[in-house]
Parts: structure tokens; C-alpha cells; sequence
């Protein structure tokens, strides 16, 4: 399904690979009449194309693709009202902190954030009017695994929607949707287009209404992803499963080299078994992502290690076929409140590694030589 | 560093001035200057391009070369290699080169008194039967297409190194992942770039490698007047495709080998051509100079009808010339890639009626075999 997105669409020419569709608008066979297709913030080809395939693998009824992951938050966002109150796991990606706290707390939504890795501090929260919770799972950076089909239950139960952010383990791993989530969200500038080259994000909806509703503020809003994007995106949809596994396999070996590294104190990978949420994860997920956030015994260290890897990149996002080092603390988690952040371990000896696809001894020897120097 | 690194982490793999993690599409046409005497270092796309330089940084690195060029199509960068000979001289030709090769040396440098005779170069003694005095050079394609006959590249070389002459090759089939001809001593090696290197089916490019600085100038010297360039939004693409290149490869090549095996086995199946199998003649000179078998994978048919209803029957691989794709492509040469050849040649060749091209993509094997097993049973 994958290596073949797009394949078999252009009927006029039999082209392998779907169109580039770089246009506004489309022109109408007549009065009263559509192609299909208006304009393109209404539809595109090269998206809907894009939309259609996620839609399929992530098993929802609906996939709406946006010009970024905070774009596609944001649309869902539109949902709620003055008054509502959305639960959110406590250590989201920065980003979203700062869209749910800086901009929609302004218009009267209430935001609570609950580690919600802890089913009884969901329980807890869900005792007052909630409309929806929104879950990272792993979270970012620390890795901590929520039970996806209990809190789905539990909103369910409380006619809350359950909206899964799951950037981190894609569909190849984990299909929220399956586990009873009413939304996924994507920043499929990570994995999804999986090169570091793309901006993009998806919002998949569990049913057609749903999809219907959150399409009705795509439209109107108009964050949607352009042409090139979208077929880049697709692109990178093609080698989607190869990239996961091979970057999974190297991620595990890199978290046990750590475990065993005398400057590293905490190890944060959901692969390792003695990880609180391993056998949560395998659960619900067919893999443990490729992700690796660890804390060395000294700040003065950081610095050093950010400015001597040289396979490395040291830079900001994840999920690319290249690998990439980040400190947290001032790069994906800045607008994180400090007190929040240090309680919650985002401090100044941990950084995040997002495993690329290289020869892994030639990455785990990057690390080695950076910590010697 | 190994190469699946070094397939990321080639030194022109980040843009210097932003730190961006992709090399920025220079679409532009022309570089301002600041002095009308000293030129900077980019003057015009045509002599280069800040993108398509960083892809012809990188195919050098992963060809073991010293100078990468990169072309508008696989027979734009054979053509401009062509071109470094004159009227007169005489080449060694592959006689299973690709048909476009074929096409090339045989309607249009012929025209221009560039003489060339095809051999069996399976046995590198044929090439030796083949020298005359007025002979530059010997063009070898292995594995073939798309017969997958090997060529022993060291023992080309040899005969090269001899007689004072050069070699060039189309690596297309293997890519430098999986086989590097210039350490094995040759001169020139080309690509079509459109295949496994690209690989998702998406461009036409064709790359150029040399192996020392000399030959890269008469390259780049033929590149630049000639003009046969790679775009920039292309050279961008296909870096972005080299990124899985060992992914990709070692996929498609794992999922080829279980295909061939099972085709070996079923009875309809009259030959299977792919260079790993045991029953295949040039298996031990592959694994001495490449790793593995590469993904694709031909075989023959009873006949021509019966291998025409295959090709109707199938509905996983995509029917269409090409190959080296994420989607597997069926192909039947003889009115597709060698259809430029006579039916005669082809023949002679061994390139039947019966015979069909599979280049394995990354869809699931299992799948793939099934639909191929249904395609063959509908069919006899």
C-alpha cells in the first residue's frame, strides 16, 4: 500500500507517480457543475491523494493534511469553545504548550495538564466536565507511555473524545484509532515525510462526521499543505516501513550503549526492558519508536557533546533518515514553564537523540568520541 | 565510516551558511559577481549549480572517484562520455548493453565515424579479438540487462591497463551500494541515475563518476559545452532519493532473491536469470566484485503469447519500462528496453520473445510472488 501510494491514479497518461497538482484553482465544466476539484484550499489532487493513503494506514474514515503539525493541533483546537476543558498530557512538545496556553487559554478554554501515564490521575481529572484529552504517548522527551485503550474508555465514557498525538511511533507501530481514539495528530514533518526536508501535518478523524467537522475548519481556516509538500510527503510514505525498522533497531542498540556509558545517570527509551512503560507499550504498539533521550552526570558536559559530534546533527525536530541531537531544555521545551520542566526531569543534562538510519557503530562511535572529548 | 553513513554523511550533505539539514534548491539561472575579472565560484547554471554540485560531490564519494558529473538522463551522461572520443576511434562494446546504448552507437556516433564492435564480454578474451589499433575504449555493463550476464571487471581492467585504453561502465543495475567498479580498476563509471539511485520512479537523471581529476576535466569539459545538465529541482530530488539508497537496496535485493528461488522452482518457468542463484554461470566473478545480487530479476516464458498474458494478468507490479523503482515494474525487452534492437539481434542475444523483467520493489514478497503465480497459472 505504501511503496505504491499514488501509483495508478493518473488514468490519462498511466505516469507512475502521482501529479504535481501546483495550481489554485480548476476550471468548471459548466455552470453547476464540478470536476471534483474548485480550489485548491478546497481540494487539491496531489493532497487528497496524500490524505486518502494515511487515512487508509492509519485506519480512520478521514486524513486532513496541513501546512505543519501545529497547524493540524490547532485545527482541532477549533472544536472547542469558551468554557471547555481540555485535559492534556503534562509534557507535550513545546509547541503545543505554548498554542494551548498562549493562545486558546485567552479565549476561555481551560487546559489542565495530568501525567497521563498515571491512569488515576486521569480518573481524577475526568471527575469534572471535560471535552476532550489530548495524549502524547511516548511523550517527548521523556518517554512516558500512556494505556491508550483505558483512557479512551474513560473519555468514552464521559462523552469526551480522546485525541492521540502519535508523531513519535506513526502508524507502522501504532494505529490509535484501533485502540479507540476519535483523532490522530501528526507532525508528519517527522517520520511520516521522514527526510528532514518537509513541514507538514495530519489531523485523521475516527468517523466520516467527525472528519466532516474538523474538514469544515480546514477549509475555513486554510492551513492546509501545498502540492510539492504533499507529494514529498507521499514520497517519503514509500519507504515509511524500512525507515521505522531500521531506525528502531539502531535506536535500541544506541539506548543499551548508553545504559552501560559511566557518565550517563538515566536512560530514557521505551525498548529497554526495565523502561516503566515497556510492557504497556508492547501492548499497543508493534514497536518502540527511535527516539532516545538520556541524562549525563554533569551540565558542563552538554555543550561539549552538542558541539563535538560531527555525525550528528545538532539541531531542533526528529524522525529524519538523519540523525539529530537536541537539548530539550532550551530547544523543543522553551516555552514549557521552568518549574514544570524541572519537575518533570527536562533539565539541563538530558538530551534527546532522534536515531537516524546510518551504520549504527559509526553513530554510537559519534557519541563515544564526543563524550571523550 | 561505513557506507550506509557515508550514503547520509557525504560532506556536502548540510547547507554551510544556514545549517539547514537539506541542501537548498539553487533554482537559478545565474550567479551575480563582484568583480568583472575575478569570477566567483558559481558563474552560470550550466558550468555549475550549488545543488546539482552537492549531488556530484556525493556520487563521487559513493563511486570511490574523484569527480562526479551529473546529466539529464542516462543517455545524456553515456552520450557525454561518448563524446570524449573522435572521429575515427573505435570502442569495445557489451553486446547486451542496454538498448539505448545500443541505439546511440549504432544510429548516431556511427554517423560521426565513432566505430564500435559488440562482444560477449562474459569471456574478457573476446575483447582482445575485437582490438584494433584505432581501439580507445571498452564499454561493459554488469550485470547485464537484461540477461544478467557478469563481466569480470578485474580482468577488463587488466586487458586495459595492457593496451593503454579506457574503461567505462554502466553500473545502473548494482549502484555503488552494491558494487564500486572503479576500485576494481576502471576508469569511468556511469548511471542512470533514473533507477536505483533515484528510486521512487520520480526523475530522469544520469550521473558520471571518473576516477581521477584528469579524466574528470575532459568530463566536465564535454558536460559544460555540450550542456546535457541536471536541473536543480531534480539533483535535489535525487539526493533526497540516495538517502535510503542502502534501505532500499538491501529491501529490494533481499525480497529479489526469495523471487528468483521461487521462480527456479516452478515448472512454467524455463529460465531464471539473477546473478546470486547457484545455477547461475558468472555467480562466483559477481561475488567477487559486488555484494549481492541487486533486484533485478528476469526469466523466461514459454513463449511469446504466453509471456504477453502474464503481462496482462498481473495486477501488483506495475507494468512499464524502467526499473530500480519502490514499485516493482514488469517489463518485456523485447518492446520495451531493446526494442530498439532487431529482432534478429535480439536473438542472437538471447533476448526471446519469451522473456520477462522484473525489478523488485518494496512491496511485500509474499504478495508479490502470489499475484505473479496467479498471473502464470491464468496464462498457460
Amino acid at each position: 500500500m505504501l511503496a505504491q501510494g499514488g501509483c495508478r491514479w493518473d488514468e490519462n497518461t498511466g505516469a507512475i507517480n502521482m501529479p504535481i497538482y501546483q495550481t489554485s484553482t480548476f476550471s468548471h465544466p459548466a455552470l453547476g457543475q464540478s470536476t471534483g476539484f474548485d480550489y485548491s484550499r478546497s481540494g487539491n489532487p496531489t493532497r487528497s491523494v496524500l490524505e486518502d493513503l494515511v487515512s487508509r494506514i492509519e485506519g480512520g474514515k478521514r486524513a486532513l493534511a496541513f501546512s505543519s503539525g501545529m497547524a493540524a493541533i490547532d485545527c482541532i483546537m477549533k472544536l472547542f469553545g469558551p468554557g471547555d476543558t481540555i485535559v492534556v498530557t503534562e509534557d507535550p512538545y513545546g509547541g503545543t504548550c505554548r498554542l494551548l496556553d498562549k493562545v486558546y487559554r485567552q479565549v476561555g478554554i481551560e487546559v489542565v495538564y495530568v501525567d497521563t501515564s498515571q491512569l488515576v490521575e486521569v480518573e481524577k481529572v475526568f471527575e469534572r466536565n471535560v471535552k476532550a484529552v489530548l495524549i502524547e504517548s511516548p511523550t517527548n522527551p521523556l518517554q512516558r507511555i500512556a494505556d491508550i485503550p483505558a483512557i479512551c474508555r474513560i473519555a468514552g465514557e464521559k462523552g469526551a473524545f480522546t485525541i492521540v498525538d502519535n508523531t513519535f511511533l506513526t502508524p507502522y507501530f501504532q494505529r490509535p484509532i484501533a485502540l479507540g481514539a476519535d483523532v490522530v495528530v501528526y507532525s508528519a514533518t517527522k517520520y511520516i515525510s521522514g527526510h528532514n526536508d518537509v513541514l507538514a501535518g495530519f489531523l485523521v478523524a475516527r468517523d466520516q462526521e467527525l472528519g466532516e467537522k474538523l474538514y469544515f475548519y480546514q477549509n475555513a481556516t486554510g492551513a492546509v499543505l501545498g502540492p510539492w509538500d504533499s507529494w514529498l510527503t507521499l514520497r517519503g510514505l514509500k519507504t515509511l516501513p524500512l525507515r521505522m525498522e531500521c531506525q528502531q533497531k539502531n535506536a535500541q542498540e544506541i539506548a543499551e550503549w548508553l545504559v552501560k556509558h559511566p557518565r550517563v545517570t538515566k536512560v530514557f527509551y521505551p525498548g529497554l526492558p526495565d523502561h516503566p512503560g515497556h510492557n504497556l507499550l508492547k501492548s499497543q504498539s508493534s514497536g518502540f519508536g527511535a527516539i532516545v533521550s538520556f541524562e549525563v552526570d554533569d551540565p558542563a558536559l552538554v555543550p561539549k557533546i552538542l558541539s563535538q559530534v560531527k555525525v550528528f546533527l545538532f539541531a531542533e525536530s526528529l524522525g529524519g533518515v538523519e540523525s539529530l541531537i537536541t537539548f530539550p531544555a532550551v530547544q523543543t521545551h522553551a516555552d514549557v514553564n521552568p518549574d514544570v520542566r524541572e519537575k518533570l526531569g527536562i533539565n539541563d543534562r538530558l538530551l534527546r537523540i532522534s536515531v537516524g538510519i546510518e551504520a549504527v557503530e559509526d553513530l554510537v562511535s559519534d557519541l563515544a568520541s564526543a563524550f571523550e572529548k | 565510516m561505513n557506507y550506509s553513513t557515508k550514503i547520509l554523511h557525504t560532506g556536502k550533505d548540510r547547507d554551510p551558511y544556514t545549517g539547514a539539514s537539506s541542501i537548498p534548491i539553487y533554482q537559478v539561472s545565474t550567479f551575480a559577481q563582484d568583480d568583472p575579472v575575478e569570477f566567483g565560484q558559481y558563474e552560470y547554471g550550466r558550468g555549475t549549480n550549488p545543488t546539482r554540485e552537492a549531488l556530484e560531490h556525493t556520487i563521487a564519494v559513493l563511486e570511490s572517484g574523484t569527480n562526479g558529473y551529473a546529466f539529464a538522463s542516462g543517455m545524456a551522461a553515456i552520450s557525454s562520455v561518448l563524446l570524449l572520443f573522435q572521429c575515427e576511434d573505435h570502442v569495445v562494446v557489451a553486446e547486451d548493453v542496454y538498448g539505448g546504448t545500443y541505439r546511440v552507437l549504432t544510429t548516431l556516433f556511427n554517423r560521426w565515424g565513432l566505430k564500435h564492435t559488440f562482444v560477449d564480454m562474459t569471456d574478457p578474451g573476446n575483447i582482445e579479438g575485437a582490438l584494433l589499433p584505432e581501439t580507445k575504449a571498452i564499454f561493459a555493463e554488469t550485470p547485464s540487462n537484461p540477461l544478467l550476464k557478469i563481466t569480470d571487471l578485474g580482468a577488463v581492467a587488466a586487458i586495459a591497463r595492457e593496451k593503454g585504453l579506457l574503461t567505462i561502465i554502466d553500473n545502473t543495475f548494482m549502484s555503488p551500494y552494491l558494487q564500486r567498479p572503479i576500485e576494481h580498476g576502471f576508469d569511468i563509471v556511469i548511471h542512470s541515475a533514473t533507477k536505483f539511485l533515484g528510486g521512487h520512479s520520480d526523475l530522469i537523471a544520469g550521473l558520471v563518476v571518473t576516477k581521477d581529476e584528469v579524466l574528470g576535466r575532459r568530463v566536465k569539459s564535454v558536460q559544460n559545452s555540450f550542456g546535457a545538465i541536471l536541473g536543480p529541482q531534480d539533483s535535489w530530488l535525487l539526493l533526497r532519493g540516495i538517502k535510503t539508497l542502502s534501505a532500499r537496496m538491501e529491501a529490494q535485493q533481499k525480497s529479489a532473491e526469495n523471487i528468483a528461488n521461487w521462480f527456479a522452482d516452478l515448472p512454467a518457468v524455463k529460465a531464471v536469470h539473477y546473478p546470486t542463484l547457484a545455477s547461475h554461470p558468472g555467480r562466483e566473478i559477481h561475488m567477487k566484485q559486488s555484494s549481492g545480487g541487486g533486484a533485478v530479476v528476469s526469466f523466461e516464458l514459454e513463449n511469446g503469447d504466453v509471456a504477453k498474458k502474464v503481462l496482462r494478468k498481473v495486477s501488483l507490479p506495475l507494468m512499464a519500462v524502467s526499473l530500480g523503482g519502490v514499485e516493482s515494474i514488469l517489463s518485456y525487452p523485447a518492446t520495451m528496453s531493446h526494442a530498439a534492437m532487431p529482432h534478429s539481434e535480439r536473438q542472437a542475444r538471447g533476448i526471446t520473445d519469451g522473456l520477462v523483467r522484473l525489478s523488485v520493489g518494496l512491496e511485500d514478497p509474499a504478495d508479490l510472488c502470489e499475484d505473479l503465480k496467479q498471473a502464470i497459472e491464468a496464462s498457460l
